[in-house]
């Protein structure tokens, strides 16, 4: 389906952007929204669609073109995480946590560990999982209770992770763990002893995210297996790590938008009511107004983000925050208007969004919640007024 | 150097709430800076420094203080001289 005007080019992409975007369109079209629902309905995401994704390329989006990958600038980056998430979240989460991997073992990682996995993981040979996540620790992962204990050559890992997405799936893991020098990041291969891994089933949302429980039994990993130093896995690794997730989540939820807009568009063309069309009815011509313009300022937080990330500017992460908060928010409004438009077909597995409204609840809470942004962002506010003063008086 | 301390005091500042940060205080004890803090400190390492942060700085004392932090802009900013001769 096309728009035309409510297509909503950003005119600042230039001609790759331009390019890429129309290339990651089709593939969507192509392959991913035409069996997103039944992928969601089996909980399952078939390794077919991921090897399509790694044949593209797409696996390989934030790994440099040096080491094996795409090598996509942060805007790129982002306009692959829409197209995804405008077919299906669960896909998306799929580049969020593979990319979160391989951004950190490119960022952070030992020279060996760079030839051990990047072009792996840049060409979809290996999928990467992010494993930080467990019963106690959600928003704050400083409670994270995953022990590593110095052994020799080795740390000995003891502990439960919960919620890991694509864990069914991965084959490596970057494994968050604290230790008697402070919180440790370590790459674990899915084949380590002493690792077990179930699946996790009738969540809410991105129902084929193949989700997972890691259960550590005095798993041994060798310590060159460390990413950073000892003390660093949070403050440096997972913040990282966490930085690329936002964005990558923000952009998808511009995807989800973006998806319950045309939805939404097409459906009140066809659908009448009191013997007008629902496009003619004022009450939904609200709801559309309010989906068009979320979705435009929602991409371009997003695009303003991935510029900032792109420069390298420290403010890319607060930005990075405030594009997740607004555009997560923005999702789930405008995906519950989109259910409230398809009536009771918008309760039915008959049209998407159901899906989309399942999958923007999750978006609230995934890589920092809504109330998490909020107390951050609002801090930031308060630092900026303070220095703000504080240049005044210099 | 003292370019360096200075620009760091400026934005360590701009985290600190405007409490001033002494250059042997430890940065991240007080509990001033928020948990972004410490990637944001390495993005502005590199874009104003023109240096690459990586695995092998992750070291604590390089972090500790701002003269820390100013010796380890001076060995990076060298070893990139050198390497680049």
């Amino acid at each position: 389906m096309r728009i035309g005007l409510l297509d909503l080019l950003i005119m600042e992409l230039n001609s790759q952007q331009q390019r890429l975007r129309t290339e990651f369109r089709r593939f969507v079209d192509a392959h991913v929204v035409p069996e997103a629902n039944a992928w969601d309905r089996q909980e399952l995401m078939p390794p077919e669609v991921v090897r399509q994704l790694a044949n593209h390329g797409y696996l390989g989006a934030v790994v440099p073109v040096s080491k094996g990958g795409a090598g996509f600038d942060s805007v790129e980056f982002g306009l692959l995480n829409e197209e995804l998430g405008r077919g299906c979240s669960s896909l998306r989460s799929l580049l969020t946590v593979h990319s979160m991997v391989a951004l950190t073992i490119s960022r952070w990682g030992t020279e060996a560990l760079k030839t051990q996995w990047l072009e792996k993981l840049g060409q979809g040979q290996a999928i990467g999982a992010f494993a930080v996540t467990e019963a106690e620790a959600g928003s704050d992962a400083r409670e994270i209770r995953t022990e590593a204990i110095e052994s020799g050559d080795d740390f000995v890992l003891t502990g439960y992770k919960k919620w890991i997405t694509f864990g069914q799936m991965a084959d490596l893991f970057l494994v968050f763990a604290s230790s008697q020098r402070g919180h440790c990041a370590f790459v674990l291969e899915r084949n380590a002893p002493g690792l077990m891994i179930s699946p996790v089933h009738s969540m809410l949302g991105t129902r084929a995210s193949m989700m997972a429980e890691l259960r550590l039994e005095q798993c041994r990993v060798p310590k060159q297996n460390l990413v950073g130093a000892p003390g660093f896995g949070l403050s440096h690794i997972a913040s990282s790590a966490l930085g690329c997730g936002r964005y990558s989540v923000a952009w998808g939820c511009v995807g989800i938008g973006q998806a319950c807009l045309e939805s939404c568009l097409q459906y009140a063309g066809q659908r009448k009511q009191s013997g007008t069309f629902l496009r003619e009815h004022q009450l939904i011509q609200r709801m559309i107004t309010q989906m068009v313009a979320g979705v435009k300022a929602a991409r371009l937080l997003c695009y303003h983000a991935g510029q900032l990330r792109d420069a390298g500017d420290p403010t890319s992460i607060i930005e990075t925050s405030i594009a997740k908060y607004f555009t997560c928010r923005t999702a789930a409004e405008i995906a519950r208007n989109a259910v409230q438009i398809h009536g009771a077909n918008g309760c039915s597995g008959e049209y998407p969004v159901e899906r989309f409204y399942r999958d923007a609840k999750i978006m609230e809470i995934i890589e920092g919640s809504n109330e998490i942004q909020e107390i951050t962002i609002a801090k930031s506010a308060f630092e900026s007024v303070v220095e703000t003063a504080a240049a005044a008086t210099r | 150097m003292e370019q360096a301390r200075e620009k760091l005091r400026v934005f360590i500042g701009r985290h600190t709430g405007g409490r001033v940060i002494g250059d042997d205080d430890r940065i991240f004890a007080a509990g001033f800076v928020n948990s972004m803090f410490a990637m944001q400190l390495v993005l502005f390492l590199e874009k104003s420094f023109q240096i690459a942060i990586g695995n092998e700085d992750l070291d604590l004392k390089n972090f500790q203080t701002i003269n820390a932090v100013a010796e380890l802009i001076e060995r990076k900013t060298a070893s990139a001289q050198n390497n680049s001769h």
